[in-house]
């Protein structure tokens, strides 16, 4: 607000409207649905620092541009860091022939990060919210996820990373807390990957750049800066396609992903707690291809499951995991697969937290797999 | 895709034997000029284009004019600098044209700092573009469609929308037309004229044209006016709303409102060549440039705008200059890139207001008791609104589920039916006591 200082304000009258005659009802940005429940890693991964999500993606796209000198990085305002702050200084540090502005323009981001992948360089795409990314469909589904297919092998976009923020941040309303992983996943030859965490995020973003097929990897923007952990400073990926199992239990298998993994491990506690229910949480990590075995094995043993996600039920990614594993695990099932999932409305503004598949209504979903 | 699309037309086309009428029939000129080869020699006759023949090989360069001008009408000082281009606006409306400018500016200031406090998510700011919501709104007829991206308070403001729904959007309060389903500065109102507004950019534009259309095959005799920034002018839906506006005659007024930032992405970064303006006449639109702290200019070019949109039947695309003296919202610090300086310029030296204002005194319109006086009007009305709307409970949260289809499906009053079961067993952990109930 420096630039504006010479602009009377008005704090103090507000103030006195609030002390006078106003109820105050505080906007729900000011809620948080769940509670960030920090990764550990394990000693031999080397120093580490603390960092929260936007950081350790920034030190994940350092790691890029500096091991692949091919690579580069652009989208709408990256050049002074981004929105979201996750490109910061990389302008400076790389000089703006690596890291640079587009015109703003999806469809163009997304066809010009083809074109950089085709022509033999690495894309890192950044579209500024995921709920912005549909103006880019064609060239992401026509294009991209078809590029070796169609050709025989001949060309492809292997080297082809979008990132997008993407989920609820308590405020976004329609046009700001899509989740958008189900339209995207219903294409073949695409990767589609949301981390739950700082430390998951640079390890499999740095697996997305290097991987040999066009990535989707969809960032929780309420976790860039509410997710803290510490964070290995040197060069790592982790595997895509591989689920994550964080709790283990008996009864109930929870799957989530994202910013949903830490509202399913406070269920998990507090089925412990309240219902005696022990629970199995599963990140799933990799939405396309997903780790089928991982979820196949859990619910072969809990004999139950619950999918949530915030993007609305009908056709999210859920129903692909509900309709696998009823035939995979058919004679496993205690009770019908649950979903908690976003309602089948728009994202609202200020009714999201009846919106959201939160802890509560989760809780309540237990309760009935148990007592079937 | 388009090629696809072109062979199989062709095919059946030829399969019913319709082929070399329908060519003949769509385009008697074209068939009639490739038969005529004398002419042939002295013009082209290419069917996508209307020139001469030339032996030099030439480019042509992106530099090859001095630019589009910027039409002024008054200059810094409020001066009229051609007597000829004086709107002659009387002093009710000048008066009219001031105090929503500066009413608006309050608001701004207020639901601003009511942001930065927490008691709404979100806020943009018209800072420094008054004079284009005003100049152009006040040109227009009343009835003329409104499309509008996000930025255009001051068009609504002049449309006399109240303050109280402003107000009413920004808390999303159960006062709110848009049933708390948007972020704030989501306005829309039917009377008004003004399409409810959508976050995703350039959307609207293709949209307006559509609506353009409808008018002129209703032949009502109104215009749709669509505002868009240069940023969105990158978008695709840009491209086809100008291409479309201009092959389909359709009777929009396409205003950018050039404020020289897309969030951080100076126009520089933005677009080469000579901005938006140059764009039209290669669309086939007639095009001005003006500058859009200069209120008059920006109501002389829309009123023009206006007539040739609705009597020819054809779009005009404007260009107004001006500068985002604000952040892009309050999601964003832009001094991480420009510099004060910068802002102070065209805040001190450029802005509209300050130009309207100067021009009033000088014609004795507005004296120093008139601004004290409406100044402490301006702050009462915009104070006692927002007490208003921050009183008022939100709506009942059973609106988060109409409205997504005309009538709700059975799967939706399910998914109602369980929500309100659900929130009945766990009402302490959901923030009932603040939303209507259900009635």
């Amino acid at each position: 607000m420096t630039s504006l200082a010479k602009l009377p304000r008005f704090s103090h009258i507000l103030r006195s409207i609030t002390a006078t005659n106003v109820r105050y009802i505080p906007p729900s940005r000011l809620s948080s649905h769940f509670t960030y429940y920090p990764d550990t890693v394990a000693d031999s991964l080397g120093e580490t620092a603390r960092l929260n999500l936007f950081q350790s993606i920034n030190q994940a796209l350092d790691t890029a541009l500096a091991t692949d000198d091919s690579a580069v990085i652009f989208g709408e305002d990256v050049g002074f860091g981004g929105v979201f702050r996750c490109t910061v200084d990389l302008q400076d540090r790389y000089g703006k022939d690596r890291v640079f502005n587009t015109p703003l323009c999806e469809q163009g981001i997304a066809g010009f990060a083809i074109g950089v992948a085709v022509g033999g360089a690495t894309a890192i795409a950044e579209m500024q919210f995921a709920d912005y990314i549909f103006p880019a469909f064609d060239q992401i589904v026509n294009e991209a996820a078809k590029y070796r297919y169609r050709s025989g092998n001949l060309f492809d976009c292997g080297r082809l990373t979008f990132r997008a923020p993407c989920g609820a941040v308590g405020h976004g309303a329609l046009y700001h807390s899509q989740s958008p992983e189900a339209y995207f996943a219903h294409t073949p030859g695409l990767k589609i990957v949301v981390p739950r965490g700082p430390v998951k995020a640079k390890g499999l973003l740095l697996s997305c750049i290097r991987d040999n097929n066009p990535c989707i990897f969809l960032e929780p923007k309420v976790l860039y800066r509410a997710a803290v952990e510490m964070v290995p400073t040197r060069d790592y990926t982790l595997p895509l396609s591989s689920a994550d199992i964080l709790d283990e239990g008996e009864d109930v298998t929870l799957i989530g992903w994202g910013t949903q993994v830490h509202v399913l491990r406070e269920v998990a506690q507090l089925a412990r707690q309240q219902l005696n229910v022990s629970c199995e949480v599963i990140d799933l990590v990799t939405i396309l291809p997903w780790d089928r075995e991982a979820v196949f094995e859990s619910v072969k043993k809990t004999g139950r499951l619950l999918v949530a996600h915030e993007a609305p039920i009908t056709n999210g990614f859920g129903a692909e995991i509900a309709a696998t594993v009823q035939k995979e695990c058919f004679l496993h099932l205690e009770a019908p697969v649950e979903r908690v999932c976003g309602f089948d409305t728009p994202f609202p503004h200020i009714f999201e937290p009846f919106y959201l598949p939160d802890k509560w209504r989760c809780l309540s979903a237990i309760k009935k797999l148990v007592n079937y | 895709m388009a090629v696809l699309r072109g062979s199989w037309s062709t095919i059946s086309a030829l399969r019913r034997g319709l082929f070399c009428l329908k060519r003949h029939k769509l385009q008697p000129a074209t068939c009639f000029r490739a038969f005529s080869t004398d002419l042939d020699e002295e013009q082209p006759a290419f069917p996508g284009s209307r020139s001469k023949w030339t032996e030099k090989l030439e480019f042509v360069q992106p530099d090859l004019y001095d630019g589009i001008p910027v039409y002024r009408v008054m200059n810094r000082k409020g001066e009229i600098i051609d007597p000829a281009q004086d709107p002659k606006l009387d002093e009710e409306t000048c008066t009219k044209m001031y105090q929503r400018m500066t009413l608006l500016n309050t608001m701004d200031r207020i639901m601003y700092e009511s942001q930065r406090q927490g008691r709404i998510s979100f806020y943009m700011t018209n800072y420094g573009e008054e004079g284009t919501h005003i100049g152009s709104a006040a040109a227009l007829d009343e009835h003329d469609l409104v499309y509008g991206q996000y930025r255009e308070a001051g068009v609504l403001m002049w449309r006399g929308f109240p303050l109280d729904r402003f107000m009413n959007q920004c808390y999303g309060n159960e006062g709110d037309m848009g049933k708390g389903r948007q972020m704030p500065v989501h306005y829309g109102s039917t009377e008004h004229r003004f399409v409810t507004i959508s976050s995703p950019l350039a959307t609207q534009m293709p949209q307006a044209v559509g609506s353009a259309y409808a008018f002129k095959r209703a032949q009502n005799g109104l215009c749709v006016i669509c505002y868009f920034g240069e940023g969105t002018s990158s978008e695709g839906d840009a491209h086809a709303a100008f291409n479309f506006s201009a092959t389909l005659e359709c009777p929009v007024i396409f205003f950018c409102r050039n404020n020289g930032y897309a969030i951080s992405t100076p126009t520089s970064e933005q677009y080469r060549g000579d901005g938006v303006a140059a764009r039209g006449p290669a669309y086939g639109i007639a095009t001005i440039r003006v500058d859009g702290n200069d209120v008059f200019a920006v109501y002389n070019a829309t009123k023009a705008a206006r007539h040739i949109v609705t009597s020819e039947n054809r779009p005009v695309l404007i260009e107004a200059m001006t500068y985002r003296i604000g952040h892009h919202s309050t999601s964003d610090d832009s001094s991480a890139y420009r510099s004060v300086d910068e802002v102070r310029h065209w805040d001190s030296t450029q802005h509209p207001i300050a130009r309207l204002r100067a021009h009033m005194v000088s014609k004795g319109y507005w004296d120093e008791a008139k601004e004290k006086q409406w100044k402490d009007d301006c702050k009462r009305q915009v104070m006692q609104s927002f007490a208003r709307a921050e009183r008022r409970q939100k709506p009942a949260w059973k609106a988060m589920f109409t409205d997504v289809y005309d009538n709700l499906p059975p799967h939706l009053k399910e998914q109602y039916e369980y929500m309100e079961a659900h929130v009945k067993e766990y009402e302490d952990h959901y923030p009932v006591k603040n939303f209507a109930k259900e009635g």
